[in-house]
Formats: C-alpha cells, sequence, structure tokens
C-alpha cells in the first residue's frame, strides 16, 4: 500500500501539474492573461448565461401552423401538376379544411390519371420502408383526397425544424460573430442562448416572425360586403389588414414570394422618408414580377406578411428591375428586423417561445464576487478544521484539497465547461465533502493504530480497509449527479457537471495523492509513532 | 500540537438503546412535515407553476406596498412581490398571462416600463417567462428525477450489500427529502428548479453517511459472527461516529459560509443542502441503523456471500 514505485510518483505528478496547468487560464486576471504565453494551454471556464448575464429562449415549433403551412405547398404543387402540365387535368373545388387536401375532378374519365399524377407525385420516406409522404385516396368517385401520411409528418417536422434551426442563427446573428448557442430539443424544441442581450424583447420579436411574405393582385371582382363576412370569390381569399381596419380578398395564387429574394435591406421612402424595406429578387422572381405588374397596371397588390396584408398599393408602372420596396408604417427598427427576418429566409415553421430567461449583467458579476470569495473563505475554514483535527495529516489532507480544488478548474477548462450559479455551490459543497475520502482514511488508522497495529501496519490496513466505503459512498453521489445532469438544464446542468468531477478528483487526490505525500514522509522520516 | 478531538478516542455510546424513540421522534417528524407541506403547501417559484418572474434592485429603499399598489394597477392577475437577497432586491412574481406568449410578453414589457418610470435607476436583474406545458413538464421531471435517485441508490444498495439495508436506505432517503420538504413548507422559502438540484444533491449526499455506517456493519457481521445484532450495530455506529461528524462538520463549515457571505440567488439551494447534511447525519444513526433491526438483519445474512465479496475485494 506504500510502496511507491517511481514510475507512480511520476504519473500522479504529472495528472496533477497537467491540471494546474490547465486551470492557470480561468483564474488569471484579464490584463495577464493578455500576456500570459500562447504555447501553453489557453482554454478556461466558461460562465454560464446565469453568471455572464444574457437570455436563453426554448422555442416550440407551432404544428398546427405547420401543417397548414404543408398543405399550402401541396396545394401549389398540385395545382402546379394538373393545371399547367400536359395532358392537363381540369380540377376545381380546391379544399384545405380538416387538414386534408381535397379537390374534384372535372372529367369523371381523368379521375384515375389524376390520383396517378397525385401518386408520383408524393415522395418515398425511405429506401427500406416503401413509405410515402403523402396518402392518395379516391370519394365519392370524382374528389381526389390527399392526407399526410404520420411518417410524411415526422419527416416534414425534422427537415423544418432543421431548417428552422439555420434561419434562427441567421436572424440573431446576421454577421456570424456571435457566439450564441442554438440546438435542438426534442422533436420540436429549438434551445437558443444569446449571452449579453440587454434587450430579450427585440430577440423574441426576431424569433417570433415566420417572415412569409407574398405578393398578390387584390381581386377587384370580390364584393365587398361579401369580403368583410369572410367570404371570398373562387380562386381568391379573404385576408386581414396588418392594422387591423379590415379585410380584403386577394388572389389565392401568389405573384412572388419571399423565397424569391435575394437581398432585404431597411432604407427610406424616398417621396416621404418613411421607413421601409428594400427588396431585391432573384432573376426568375424579377421576371415573373416585372410580368405581373407589366398585365395588371393600374390595378392593386397586396403585399403580405404572415397571412396579413401590410399595404396594398398601386402598379403605377411596370416594376421590370427587380428591385421594390415594402412600406407598412415601420418604424426604423420594426423596418430593420423585417429586413433581417426576410434576408434570412423564412421560418418553414412557425415558432413559439414557451421559456425565456434573462439575466442582466450585473446580477452575474456581483455573484461571480461574492462567490469567489465565499469559495476561498469556505477553503479556508476546511484548511484549519482539517488541520486543528488532524495535525500533519490534515496539511496532507489541506494539501490534496487545493490540489482537488484546481483539478475540478482545470477539467472544466479542458471540457470548455459552464460555471453557473448553482455549480459555485457545487464547488463549494465539494470542497467541503472532498475531505471526506482522507476523513475515512485518516480515522481508520487512528482506529487500526488503536487497535495496536504498527504505524507501517495500521497505514497500510487504513488505505485499504477504507477503500469500499469511500468507493459505495461515491457511488451514490454519483448516481444522484448523474440523473441530475440527464434532467436538468443549464444551470442545474453546471451544478451537476461540478458535482461529478469532483466526486472523480477528490477520490483521485485521496487515493492516489495525498497517499503518495504520506508513504513519501513514512519513507523518508520513519516516523516513530503517528500522531493521529 | 494537541489535536482537536470531537470526540474521545473510544466511545461506547449506546445508540440503540434509544432506538425505539428515535424511530418514533423520526416518524412523528415526518409525518408532521408531510402535514405541514399539506396544510400550508409549497412556495412554487415560475419554474413550476409558470407565469413570470422579475428582479428588480431599487437604488433606495422602497415602500412595498407602493410597489404592490403600482403593479396591481396593471391589472396582471394577483401579483406576488417578496424581498429577495438585498435589501432593496425584489422579486415581483406574475401568474401565467391569459392568451399565451403574446399577453405574457406585454406582461413583462408593462411591467419593465411602469418600474423604469416609477422607479428611475432601478435594474433589473432578471426576467424569467416560463408558460404552463414548460412548467408542467419541469415539476414532471423534477419529482421523477428524484424519485429515480431515490430508487436508484436503494437499489444500488440492495446489490452491494443486503435487501434489509436497501430498504434501510430507503427509508433513511424517505425521512431525509420529507423533513426537508416540511422545512420548505415551514419558512415558505421558494421552490424553484434549485430546489429539486439540492434534494438530488441530499438524495446522494446524506446516505453517504449511512454507507459508511452500513459498511462497517458489513465488516463487523464478518468478524464478530457470535454476536448479536443490536450491540454489532451499536458498536458499528461508535466505530464510524468520529468519521461522520468530522466529515458532516467540514460539509456544514464549507456550506456555513456560502449560506453567510455567498450569492443571495443560491440561498434556497444551499439552505436546503445544509439542511439536507444535518438530518442526513442525525438519520444514518437513527433511521438506517435501526430499520435493520426492524427487518431482522442476522448476524448469517452475509455468510452466503463471502465468497463472491471476497473475489470483488481482490479484483
Amino acid at each position: 500500500m506504500l510502496d511507491f514505485p517511481r514510475w507512480k510518483v511520476w504519473s500522479i505528478t504529472l495528472v496533477i501539474l497537467l491540471g494546474i496547468l490547465f486551470a492557470i487560464p480561468s483564474m488569471l486576471p484579464a490584463n495577464l492573461k493578455a500576456r500570459y504565453p500562447s504555447f501553453l494551454p489557453s482554454a478556461t471556464i466558461s460562465l454560464g448565461l446565469d453568471l455572464a448575464g444574457g437570455s436563453q429562449l426554448l422555442l416550440e415549433a407551432d404544428t398546427a401552423d405547420a401543417s397548414k403551412q404543408r398543405l399550402a405547398a401541396k396545394e401549389e404543387e398540385v395545382t402546379q401538376e394538373l393545371r399547367r402540365n400536359e395532358p392537363r387535368i381540369e380540377i376545381g373545388d380546391i379544399s384545405t379544411s380538416g387538414g386534408r387536401l381535397s379537390f374534384m375532378v372535372r372529367n369523371p374519365a381523368q379521375v384515375d390519371a389524376a390520383v396517378e399524377r397525385m401518386r408520383t407525385l408524393s415522395q418515398p420516406i425511405d429506401g427500406l420502408s416503401g413509405q410515402r409522404d403523402w396518402d392518395v385516396q379516391v370519394v365519392d368517385s370524382s374528389r381526389v383526397v390527399l392526407t399526410q401520411t404520420d411518417a410524411g409528418t415526422a419527416k416534414a417536422l425534422r427537415d423544418a425544424m432543421t431548417v428552422a434551426r439555420d434561419v434562427v442563427r441567421r436572424r440573431i446573428d446576421p454577421q456570424g460573430t456571435k457566439e450564441i448557442t442554438v440546438i435542438g430539443q426534442g422533436q420540436r424544441r429549438i434551445l437558443v442562448q444569446v449571452p449579453g442581450v440587454e434587450d430579450p424583447e427585440a430577440l423574441k420579436s426576431l424569433i417570433g416572425q415566420t417572415a412569409r411574405l407574398e405578393f398578390k393582385l387584390v381581386d377587384l371582382t370580390a364584393d365587398p360586403g361579401q369580403v368583410q363576412q369572410g367570404r371570398a370569390p373562387p380562386g381568391s381569399q379573404v385576408l386581414p389588414l396588418a392594422d387591423g381596419t379590415g379585410f380584403m380578398a386577394v388572389n389565392r395564387r401568389a405573384m412572388v414570394t419571399g423565397e424569391q429574394l435575394i437581398d432585404a435591406k431597411q432604407a427610406f421612402d424616398q417621396q416621404n422618408g418613411e421607413p421601409v424595406v428594400s427588396i431585391r429578387f432573384n432573376a426568375a422572381g424579377a421576371r415573373r414580377f416585372g410580368r405581373v405588374t407589366q398585365e395588371n397596371v393600374q390595378k392593386p397588390f397586396a403585399i403580405i406578411l404572415d397571412e396579413k396584408i401590410l399595404s396594398a398599393p398601386n402598379i403605377n408602372e411596370p416594376i421590370l428591375g427587380g428591385q421594390a420596396q415594402i412600406s407598412g408604417g415601420f418604424t426604423v427598427e420594426t423596418a430593420n428586423q423585417l429586413a433581417i427576418s426576410l434576408a434570412s429566409g423564412k421560418l418553414p415553421v412557425k415558432l413559439n417561445v414557451i421559456e425565456e430567461r434573462t439575466v442582466g449583467p450585473d446580477l452575474g458579476k456581483d455573484s461571480i464576487n461574492k462567490g469567489v470569495i465565499a469559495s476561498i473563505a469556505a477553503t479556508i475554514a476546511v484548511i484549519l478544521f482539517m488541520v486543528a483535527t488532524y495535525g500533519r495529516f490534515g496539511v496532507y489532507t489541506t494539501i490534496g484539497l487545493i490540489v482537488n480544488a484546481l483539478l475540478i478548474l482545470g477539467i472544466m477548462a479542458v471540457f470548455n465547461a459552464s460555471l453557473t450559479l448553482p455549480g459555485i455551490a457545487g464547488f463549494v459543497l465539494t470542497i467541503g465533502a472532498a475531505v471526506d475520502a482522507n476523513v475515512l482514511i485518516n480515522e481508520r488508522i487512528r482506529e487500526e493504530q488503536r487497535r495496536g497495529r504498527k504505524i507501517i501496519d495500521a497505514l497500510e490496513t487504513g488505505y485499504r480497509e477504507a477503500q469500499t466505503a469511500i468507493f459505495d459512498a461515491n457511488i451514490t453521489n454519483v448516481i444522484a449527479a448523474a440523473i441530475m445532469w440527464y434532467f436538468g438544464s443549464g444551470p442545474i446542468r453546471g451544478f451537476a457537471v461540478v458535482l461529478l468531477i469532483g466526486i472523480v478528483t477528490s477520490v483521485f487526490t485521496a487515493v492516489n495523492f495525498t497517499r503518495m505525500l504520506v508513504s513519501l514522509w513514512v519513507r523518508k522520516a520513519r516516523p516513530r509513532e503517528l500522531q493521529l | 500540537m494537541r489535536l482537536l478531538k470531537l470526540i474521545p478516542d473510544s466511545t461506547n455510546i449506546d445508540f440503540m438503546r434509544w432506538r425505539k424513540l428515535g424511530l418514533a421522534i423520526s416518524v412523528l417528524l415526518m409525518v408532521g412535515s408531510l402535514v405541514v407541506v399539506g396544510v400550508r403547501g409549497l412556495n412554487f417559484g415560475v419554474d413550476f407553476l409558470g407565469g413570470q418572474m422579475i428582479r428588480v434592485t431599487f437604488t433606495q429603499q422602497i415602500d412595498v406596498e407602493q410597489l404592490r399598489a403600482d403593479v396591481g394597477r396593471l391589472e396582471l392577475g394577483e401579483a406576488s412581490i417578496q424581498e429577495s437577497g438585498g435589501p432593496s432586491s425584489y422579486q415581483i412574481r406574475l401568474p401565467k398571462a391569459e392568451g399565451g406568449e403574446a399577453a405574457a410578453n406585454q406582461a413583462a414589457s408593462q411591467v419593465r416600463s411602469l418600474l423604469e418610470q416609477r422607479y428611475p435607476g432601478a435594474r433589473i436583474d432578471a426576467v424569467e417567462t416560463v408558460s404552463g406545458k414548460v412548467s408542467e413538464e419541469l415539476a414532471q421531471d423534477g419529482a421523477l428525477s428524484i424519485a429515480l435517485a431515490m430508487i436508484g441508490i436503494a437499489v444500488y444498495i440492495w446489490f452491494r450489500f443486503e435487501w434489509h439495508f436497501g430498504v434501510g436506505a430507503l427509508a433513511t432517503l424517505l425521512h431525509d427529502v420529507s423533513m426537508t420538504l416540511g422545512f420548505f413548507a415551514l419558512t415558505q422559502l421558494q421552490v424553484d428548479l434549485n430546489v429539486v438540484a439540492a434534494f438530488l444533491t441530499i438524495v446522494g449526499y446524506s446516505l453517504n453517511d449511512t454507507v459508511v455506517v452500513y459498511d462497517r456493519i458489513r465488516e463487523n457481521l464478518r468478524m464478530y459472527r457470535k454476536m448479536a445484532i443490536v450491540p454489532l450495530i451499536n458498536l458499528s455506529v461508535n466505530e464510524t461516529l468520529s468519521r461522520t461528524l468530522v466529515t458532516s462538520l467540514s460539509i456544514l463549515l464549507a456550506l456555513g459560509v456560502l449560506l453567510v457571505i455567498g450569492p443571495e440567488v443560491i440561498f434556497g439551494l444551499t439552505i436546503a443542502i445544509f439542511l439536507g447534511i444535518f438530518v442526513g447525519t442525525y438519520s444514518s444513526i437513527y433511521i438506517s441503523a435501526p430499520t435493520l433491526v426492524l427487518l431482522g438483519l442476522k448476524p448469517d445474512s452475509f455468510l452466503n456471500y463471502e465468497e463472491s465479496d471476497r473475489a470483488g475485494q481482490n479484483a
């Protein structure tokens, strides 16, 4: 037990030196850190949002909205296929109610052909199961009904969430310079962490906008009375005005959509100086926009954002350059937000903020200061207690304790773990509990001495017999901390991480490092009696 | 140098003589705790109830009643205002906004602008908004994780020792957790996510002492095969008493420092662990050990385990 070969001494020393080396950068004040040699490790412990200040948002996809959007896209695809691709099939009475897309085939002889073409439109989910994303059925001999399969819904949601994560990231951080975290959680959630945000409201309005932009012609044939009651002629739909003053009927088919945008910027209207968003279409978009405006000069078209009509200007002349501007009573800030949202693409699914936590920077600073002071004071208190209780062995315990604290910091730095506010409590708790293994050993040595064992024998037995207790007692902590890590989020996880690392390092230092100190001392000094 | 000895070298306290009394008191306290929880309820934070919490620090002392009236005028539902930490730090809690997300956002900005107007210089330290859905999940996950940890640890002890010990561990955990719950019901300290973390920590650490005592009981059961169970437990508790006290004291010392001069925001977390360690020390003597007697642990309980255990020790 006390026999320590040289290689063991060296490897233990090496591990500890490495730990300390990694711990140093995290403890240096900023001005010294700049001069810290660059060949040494420089990773530091990052601060959790609760200490650094910042916002955390948990977003959840609105699946009802997602299925609505998918139906709309499908409708576009289906009409494109049947009405424009040869041979044409005349269809009518398209409906998207009840979560299904259905339409009548005008010529009964073409029903089978329509079904066949619908089937070819649907995509297989994966190569193996043969499942497709849409189910095609015929009802009442002439009505074709398309229903999305469960597998299709799941796949669509998966795809949508992947795109949504990218869009969210681009919106919050258009330049890609901030240290933001955007990760998926479960099937329909996204966790966003943004350090140092002062105004979470702006952040939320950036993410809250789906930013689905559509330009549609206004249906002038609609009867105004009917429109206000929500009824539109076939081929048109009724949409509300964004300012809440009423409704308007527009064509179901869009002239151009936000998908054909290549750029969006905040600008000012040249006539009245109002903040607007200036947009530019890609080549295809510009061509279409030019053609439609040419055909409809002097008629109004509606600019629609997320199913609300922002404005409905008249087409004074054909717009051929692919440039347009969106006005709609913006402030500079809201225009800017819309520009960012449009430029980053529309969200494939509406996201709701279901949890928000924002911490100001001052509270965190205050907490760090108090936490650091408390950690140091707690360490000193435990050291005094140990030395008073165990004398020389208390000093060894103390050295082990300090090494242990440094190892925790070093390991956290290596893994770039976040220190959170509860993590500080975890650190202090670990300082108090870290001596436990040493206490078990020291008490056992005391006991063995009382039983009449000689020094070396007492030390050996003490270390050996204490081991099972050390092991079992620490496993219970590991179980609790692991469960905490699994279920916890953010700050709590930070706490669990500190606990887990602390358990490992404290056992390591007690069983290896302090034992090494003791054995080296015993070998050198050959004490006649142990004062313990 | 004379070393500090918390207790004399060889104690021989007849702990088990009062085991029935100890157990009775513990059961009474447990039941009492649960009754207090039932009657007064726990002061759940927004994490578990949903709603909004705004933590604000004012530049000078303010009149809480005035603040309450100001917030009340916004008509955002029944707001609760508590001091939090420092002398002019307060926590304003609003119930879940009716009308979902948009309404919740609006409520937050309303309170924000109210504070800015009526109390210039007020610093908003934190805003937390938790929807009903998330709070329900958090509450479920919290309860589930504590239950899982307790069962997991009890099962582990059962495998490592004997079924008696597993049951004893579970009884000890139930005791410690319900006592701490009782404390939170009594003081009406806020129960948030941090407190769940504290409970998990207690579940881990309160058994620390128990495991050490159990380990010694197992060792003594092998060493003194003829000894009756009650004196054997007494011996084991006495032998480990010094260690139990030194370790617990060391943890309490560290946490005590944190309680007094540490950050206010984690006061709830720290006090819960502090209390749990304290209760855990007591229960390792008066719950863990006596349950073994109650469950009829016999001196020969470990005999058939000798073989496999020796193999384990050599490994």
